[in-house]
């Protein structure tokens, strides 16, 4: 290796993209943990398209995944510093989110006049004005590794889905890193395939050592603070969704009742299912229904038996489930419904993230329905957000609806590992047997809670249902009742807020202007905020993650400032549910409907010009 | 009875008792509901259901009509039926429920009549000791809104010409002195008349409520107009249940899966300390 210059960073932005089938989100995932392994700070994020394989080297189908690593890292990143682009598409639809100034590693044998014109370009997209603007690396990744195939006996085809490797193995050497996380994930993951092993080393290695001859990569290498802030603890890297699933199994074994999940398969939701599948041993009993409809009263079923009883969904999914949660409501039984949003209406973007299912979760069911919503705000405290939801529902009878994202849920984020002792008692509200005083629907003096009387106990036997009963179990069409029982419901839900902490402020507290976010947004307006807090302009923030029922000092805070911003990945949703409650505090909104999560920038330019006002 | 009940919502009723069997496979989970909530609006949690082969006992009041909604046609109506949503006529070609159970693929099938309290209780009976998913098809008469629906083979005057009550290992015989029986002739099932024709006890089928092909079963379910409807049990198969399929897996990870605990499983794969 020849003298090289060091640039260090206290954090760097890495976007491999290419097509749907180029294995990018392989790269992204075996980069941010090897980062997350040498002690950066990581969070990431997967921009993937819908289709499966959408047509070769168009734009539809370009797949990307974006790295943020370094010390104290809250999101994945606005823009990045190095763009990893397998072919003309990736180029084309990528380059707008590079820095300026930014590295630039291109496959260049993938330039073919016939890709080049599928990805839109007329002309030579290599322009002086864009070699002046970036560090461009045209490496010749299909011939080398395609070189290396045949060396070992390889055809092209198959060498070619190494091709990933080779980019890898660039970002590491411009990262600093060594190769060696990445052969220990390739010796286990194909332990039974050794030529796929050797092939995808030698290309892994091959890529390193081009970067390493190339002169303009010299300069053009970056060492990434690590992270010195973490707390002490043994860490992993956590998708949300994964961290979602163990919230759920760890709130079963802590409550001392059985995970059931009652699923149907959909983007971006599945992984939950997915991951719960694997752990019968703990207990999980996963039921992949004929539908989401099916799913979510498969566990209803399993609640009135006496399980944890979840499912798991998005949007549309949601929609079918609405009549279901409507009878877990009258019922008054414990479920955890998880909804991990995506770009709609109808199918809409399903690959992408969005906020627009709050309406939906608070209100979209018939009849007076209230139930508990909580959102998760990173993709690590998906785990602790899918505890709490559990515990909510157990201890306070009602269905609660946990909101997560696209983002959030198939981003990884480093997770403090958590001992069980210390994970919080669930204590679910069961009857016990024999009990002359049971009466369905009595309600206990704080909780507002009924008991669970689950059959098969000894001298409980009732009947529960969709239509209306009165406290004591039989039904009833009363007026009077229906009037009572209603508002039952409700205070129920309402004294949830008694049970859950205050609303905080960070940030400047004293600002004139609060910042107000829910769920999955926070990593990019906690660093928004604090940048400006940095820069001397005074901004505060309060973020959301008990949605209904709200904090109890929600309406003390807002009234504090002059001017609020609700900002959030829809059309004001938060911010209409907000007004109705505190009518008396104005309050602006910044509203993104991109299918995309929000970048600083965007935030900080806005903030910046409400201070101005 | 001393039983624990949930009253769910339309359609939905298979679905739910799906989950309460999971979540407690020691339960006895029976499962009620009408040919609107099987057929129709439900028709795809019931097929699953039976095609699953869950341990469920299912029974299907079939009255070919909406009562609760005051008199709407329903998948079981009679083809060209007037109803108060079809004055001119239905032109909904109706199904039977047992051509849709063995469709499914489903072990136990049993056909009984409201107005015959001890075939009703006998199916019920062999369907709680079938393992596997059993349907129990009862015909029933809705006095309000399709009065004597199933008249035409329950009126006691006919009944016995019109209807046969299958019995495993049994020959296929009815009639008030069972001098009618059914006959295989090579293509379809016909009515012979013992004595006549040279007809001996011996042309007649013996019922097999076990045989799994259910080619024999569906002609038998199928069976209506000049052929006498099927009632008692009309299939009955061993098939290992998902209810047993599942307990089986369950076991199986609990004793052998690699993580025995929470704590096991948050530490596992690739963790460092910092």
């Amino acid at each position: 290796m020849s003298e090289n210059q060091i640039v260090n960073k206290e954090d760097l932005v890495v976007r491999f993209a290419g097509d749907s089938g180029d294995g990018m989100q392989l790269s992204g995932t075996l980069f941010s943990d090897a980062s997350a392994l040498t002690g950066n700070d990581i969070a990431t994020f997967p921009d993937y398209p819908a289709e499966i394989r959408a047509p070769h080297n168009t734009i539809a189908g370009v797949s990307g995944y974006q790295v943020h690593v370094g010390n104290h890292i809250y999101s994945s990143g606005d823009k990045c510093d190095i763009l990893v682009a397998m072919n003309p598409a990736a180029f084309k639809s990528q380059l707008k989110w590079a820095k300026k100034g930014a590295t630039v590693i291109v496959d260049i044998d993938t330039f073919t006049e016939e890709a080049m014109e599928k990805a839109g370009y007329k002309e030579n997209p290599f322009t002086d004005e864009l070699e002046r603007a970036y560090t461009i690396i045209k490496a010749p990744i299909t011939s080398f590794t395609e070189k290396i195939g045949d060396a070992q006996g390889v055809d092209k085809k198959t060498a070619d889905k190494s091709r990933n490797m080779f980019a890898l193995g660039i970002i590491f050497y411009a990262t600093h890193k060594t190769l060696d996380h990445t052969f220990a994930y390739l010796e286990r993951k194909f332990a039974k395939k050794p030529a796929v092993i050797t092939l995808n080393k030698a290309v892994l290695t091959e890529g390193y050592e081009y970067a390493d001859k190339l002169e303009v990569m010299h300069s053009h290498i970056f060492e990434v603070a690590h992270a010195d802030k973490m707390e002490k603890g043994r860490y992993r890297n956590i998708t949300g969704n994964v961290a979602t699933a163990w919230g759920l199994l760890a709130a079963s074994e802590k409550s001392g009742r059985r995970l059931f999940l009652g699923s149907y398969p959909i983007t971006p939701a599945t992984d939950v299912m997915v991951e719960l599948a694997k752990h019968k041993s703990l207990g999980a009993r996963v039921f992949q229904a004929e539908d989401e409809i099916a799913g979510v009263c498969s566990a209803i079923g399993a609640s009135y038996a006496g399980a944890l009883a979840c499912t798991s969904t998005s949007g549309p999914g949601l929609s079918l489930k609405s009549e279901a949660l409507g009878l877990a409501v009258m019922t008054e039984l414990p479920l955890v419904v998880v909804d991990v949003q995506r770009g709609g209406p109808s199918t809409g973007l399903p690959t992408k993230t969005e906020q627009s299912d709050l309406d939906q979760a608070l209100y979209g069911r018939n009849g007076e329905a209230p139930l508990v919503v909580v959102a998760a705000s990173s993709s690590a405290n998906c785990f602790y957000w899918a505890f709490n939801a559990a515990k909510i529902a157990l201890e306070h009878m009602t269905p609660v609806i946990l909101l997560t994202d696209g983002y959030l849920g198939n981003g990884s984020q480093l997770f403090k590992i958590p001992s069980m002792k210390d994970m919080p008692e669930i204590k679910p509200r069961l009857a016990k047997e024999n009990d002359p005083n049971y009466r369905p629907f009595r309600r206990d003096e704080e909780k507002f809670a009924r008991e669970w009387a689950l059959p098969g106990m000894e001298g409980l036997s009732h009947r529960v249902g969709g239509l209306e009963k009165c406290p004591d179990g039989p039904l009833s069409t009363d007026p009077e009742n229906h009037a009572l029982m209603t508002k039952n419901r409700q205070e129920k839900v309402n004294r949830v807020a008694n049970y859950i902490p205050d609303q905080e402020v960070t940030g400047n507290p004293d600002a004139d202007l609060l910042v107000v976010g829910w769920g999955g947004t926070s990593g990019a307006l906690t660093l928004a905020v604090e940048e400006m807090n940095n820069e001397g302009k005074k901004v505060a923030y309060t973020h959301f993650n008990y949605i209904c029922p709200l904090p109890k000092n929600t309406g003390d805070i807002l009234r504090k400032y002059k001017k609020i911003v609700v900002c959030e990945l829809n059309n004001g949703q938060f911010a209409g549910y907000l007004r109705t409650q505190f009518p008396e505090c104005p309050m602006t909104q910044y509203n993104k409907v991109m299918g995309l999560p929000f970048e600083v920038g965007e935030l900080k330019e806005h903030f910046t010009k409400l201070l101005e006002k | 009875m001393d039983t624990y009940g949930f009253h769910s919502i339309h359609g939905r009723a298979c679905a739910i008792a799906t989950g309460v069997k999971l979540a407690n496979p020691a339960l006895s989970v029976w499962v009620n509901m009408g040919d609107g909530d099987s057929m129709a609006i439900g028709g795809n949690h019931l097929i699953h259901a039976v095609r699953r082969n869950q341990d469920l006992n299912i029974t299907i009041f079939n009255n070919e009509i909406y009562g609760l909604t005051k008199g709407q046609y329903s998948p079981t109506t009679k083809f060209g039926q007037i109803t108060k949503t079809s004055p001119y006529g239905t032109i909904d070609y109706p199904f039977n429920p047992g051509e849709l159970v063995m469709g499914a693929q489903g072990t136990f099938f049993a056909r009984t009549l409201d107005c015959v309290p001890q075939l009703s209780t006998d199916c019920m009976t062999r369907a709680a000791k079938h393992d596997g998913c059993s349907v129990v098809e009862v015909l029933q008469n809705c006095v309000i809104f399709n009065d004597k629906t199933h008249a035409a083979i329950t009126d006691r005057a006919v009944r016995d010409d019109r209807t046969i009550v299958l019995e495993h290992g049994k020959p296929m015989l009815f009639g008030k002195n069972k001098e009618k029986g059914l006959r295989f002739n090579g293509r379809q099932l016909e009515v012979v008349t013992l004595g006549e024709n040279g007809i001996t006890l011996d042309d007649i089928m013996v019922h097999d409520e076990t045989t799994e092909d259910t080619g024999i079963h569906m002609m038998l379910a199928h069976m209506g107009g000049d052929l006498p409807v099927a009632l008692g049990v009309i299939r009955n198969v061993k098939k290992v249940s998902y209810t047993q399929l599942y307990e089986e897996q369950m076991d199986e990870q609990m004793a052998s899966g690699k993580y025995k605990c929470m704590d096991d499983l948050l530490n596992s794969g690739d963790t460092w300390e910092v």
